[in-house]
């Protein structure tokens, strides 16, 4: 089965406090520590395991991103992805769900792919709206935060999650699905794979390669705009106290107050 | 002119979904609210729109929209779209919800505006408060004229009973058998003990500070005393100890209570992007620098495991005067 994964790069979540640049409106990224996003590492987990249960099938992951992005995807081949195609082009910074959607699927399709997986929602800009377009621009159905996957001949079923539990659901392939976060666990590079990495295919593509007019993307193809940047309103300080044996109490009293008892 | 601003009204147990009604609320304050109804319950749910602001309810009762996904409902709202040209479709945050617009917006080209907290006309300009990580806001809009897409955030809106009735329009379309492609082939519910989540006036909630999965009962305990439910964070969901249908945050339930007692929770951002909103926030924990505190209204400073069981016995001790 010729199998995807789309991902991307990110600041760290976990070191940076991500930030818009009030001149262009768009997310900060220089100077600042960036990393494949940690839900497409649970994705890409997800995934390989997928293959390996297959057999006989090739993963490759696509990502559409400034050339900074080839660290995120070495780290997806050292972690067991077998290829990797990088779209990158100056015309693209700017980009909508809807532009990179177009991007992807682009490559998509030239790649015949059968089962291409996403996260359902990316960290940075948790939209979670460029796989469902995705599978419009294929004609394809999407299988969606799905906690389970299967695939049986050309069928795939996952367990969809619900507000109260779950949905069995399926579809015939190709398809696209999106993985729940944190319902894989994920896998470690290991010395073995990061050396392994250097020597799988790596491409990359420019618009011109995809045959993707440069007005349809990037800024210029974009469907909304920011009008302005703000300060959030803060929540007034509350008051702190020190458990010394009575905090019971100092919280009943709190909520006796507030008529909450 | 006024903008007519429309909501795909989802269906749960043959009542029109709390979040939808939500959206439609919010719908009827900035112009004339209009609602789609899908499904085989169709017909019963769109008799009661008009109460919630809806002028026009477009019906469409086949049960293909309920075992089929996504689909079904796309190639409806896409006809609708191009035969009526509304300005604005804005649709809760659902998983259905989420699918359909991601579809749509890629099949017409739309413009679409997710996460957003509240939103309204300025003039001819649509405004679109999105919250950006812990200290920012960003105001959006779609430039572009024609239907635009906002998906709004569970909670932000209350659902408001204005009284009226609507014009119901039962459509006469035949499905596409190409749209019955994702099938549903079963449901099941986790579901958790005491009020729901969402609905619930008190959410004691735990986190990783409580250490171990039997402890997680100390709170399960404060909820029962506090007549509310319990929640989680990812963190322990992820290890778990409980399932998903418990997560409150970005990725989880968002929640309104009047109270929330965070208890072993750091306060991550994606966190607190589920429980913010709520009127008063107790928050227990460890290390006096834990970003929760900045969101509580009471912080304490000390251990939940020995702190809990303590204010559940008061609070029963209370609550029996
Ligand atoms: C894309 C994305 C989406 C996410 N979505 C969500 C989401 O929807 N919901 C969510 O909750 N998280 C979400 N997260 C995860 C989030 O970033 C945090 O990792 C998570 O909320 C942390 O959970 P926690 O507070 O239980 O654990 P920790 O961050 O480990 O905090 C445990 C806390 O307990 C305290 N503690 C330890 N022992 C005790 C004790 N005995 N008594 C009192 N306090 C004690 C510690 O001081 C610490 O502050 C998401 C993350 C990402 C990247
Ligand atoms: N630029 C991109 N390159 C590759 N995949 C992407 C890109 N943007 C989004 N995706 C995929 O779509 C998922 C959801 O992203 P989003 O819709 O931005 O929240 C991500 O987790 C990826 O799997």
């Amino acid at each position: 089965m010729k199998m995807y994964v789309c991902v991307k790069q990110i600041p760290d979540p976990n070191t940076v406090v991500s930030k818009l640049d009030p001149n262009t409106k768009r997310l900060v990224r220089s100077g600042v520590s960036l990393v494949l996003d940690p839900g497409d590492e649970s994705t890409i987990s997800a995934a390989i395991k997928l293959r390996d249960t297959l057999g006989n099938s090739e993963l490759t992951a696509v990502c559409m991103g400034p050339t900074s992005a080839q660290e995120a995807m070495r780290r997806a081949l050292a972690m067991g992805v077998d290829r990797a195609i990088l779209v990158t082009d100056p015309a693209l910074a700017g980009s909508d769900a809807l532009g990179t959607a177009r991007v992807l699927a682009a490559v998509l399709k030239k790649e015949g792919a059968e089962l291409i997986l996403c996260s359902t929602e990316s960290t940075d800009g948790y939209t979670g709206m460029v796989p469902g377009a995705i599978a419009e621009f294929l004609g394809i159905p999407q299988l969606s935060f799905a906690r389970e996957i299967h695939v049986e001949g050309q069928k795939a079923t996952i367990h969809r999650v619900t507000q109260a539990g779950y949905q069995v659901v399926e579809s015939s392939l190709p398809a696209v699905v999106t993985i729940a976060s944190g319902s894989f666990e994920a896998i470690y590079p290991t010395m073995k794979g990061i050396m392994s990495a250097k020597k799988k295919p790596f491409e990359q593509k420019t618009l011109a390669d995809l045959g993707i007019e440069p007005g349809q993307v990037g800024e210029a193809g974009a469907r909304e705009r920011v009008l302005a940047i703000g300060q959030a309103e803060a929540r007034a300080a509350g008051q702190i106290i020190k458990d010394e044996g009575d905090a019971a109490q100092k919280i009943a009293d709190f909520l006796q107050r507030y008529q909450l008892l | 002119m006024a903008k007519t601003i429309w909501t795909l009204v989802e269906v749960e147990y043959g009542h029109p979904a709390r979040s939808s009604l939500e959206v439609l609320s919010k719908a009827a304050k900035l112009g004339r609210a209009e609602a789609i109804v899908l499904g085989a319950q169709a017909a019963e749910v769109a008799a009661q729109l008009g109460e919630y602001g809806a002028t026009k309810v477009y019906v469409h009762a086949d049960a293909a929209y309920d075992n089929y996904l996504t689909l079904p409902a796309v190639d409806t709202i896409s006809e609708l779209l191009a035969a009526h040209k509304p300005d604005l479709l804005l649709l809760p945050t659902t998983y259905d919800a989420r699918d359909i617009a991601a579809r749509l917006n890629a099949r017409h080209n739309l413009g679409l505006i997710t996460d957003a907290t509240d939103l309204q006309y300025e003039g001819d300009e649509l405004r679109v408060t999105v919250p950006w990580g812990g200290e920012t806001v960003v105001t959006a809009t779609h430039p572009h004229g024609g239907t635009g897409i906002v998906l709004a955030r569970p909670k932000a809106f209350s659902v408001e009973k204005i009284g009226g009735s609507a014009e119901i329009e039962t459509l006469s379309i035949a499905l596409k058998s190409s749209s019955q492609q994702i099938r549903i082939l079963e449901r099941v519910e986790e579901a958790s003990e005491g009020p729901a989540l969402e609905e619930a006036s008190v959410i004691v909630s735990g986190g990783r500070g409580l250490v171990k999965a039997e402890n997680y009962r100390l709170v399960e305990d404060l909820a029962s005393a506090l007549g509310g439910a319990p929640g989680a964070t990812r963190a322990i969901v992820d290890a778990g100890w409980l399932p998903y249908s418990y997560q409150i945050g970005q990725t989880g339930k968002t929640v309104k209570p009047t109270l929330y007692v965070a208890c072993g929770i750091s306060g991550a951002i994606q966190h607190l992007a589920g429980m913010k909103g709520s009127k008063y926030i107790v928050a227990i924990n460890k290390d006096e620098n834990a970003p929760i505190f900045s969101a509580a209204d009471l912080g304490v400073v000390g251990d939940a495991l020995s702190i809990l069981p303590q204010l559940t016995a008061e609070v029963k001790k209370r609550k029996a005067h």
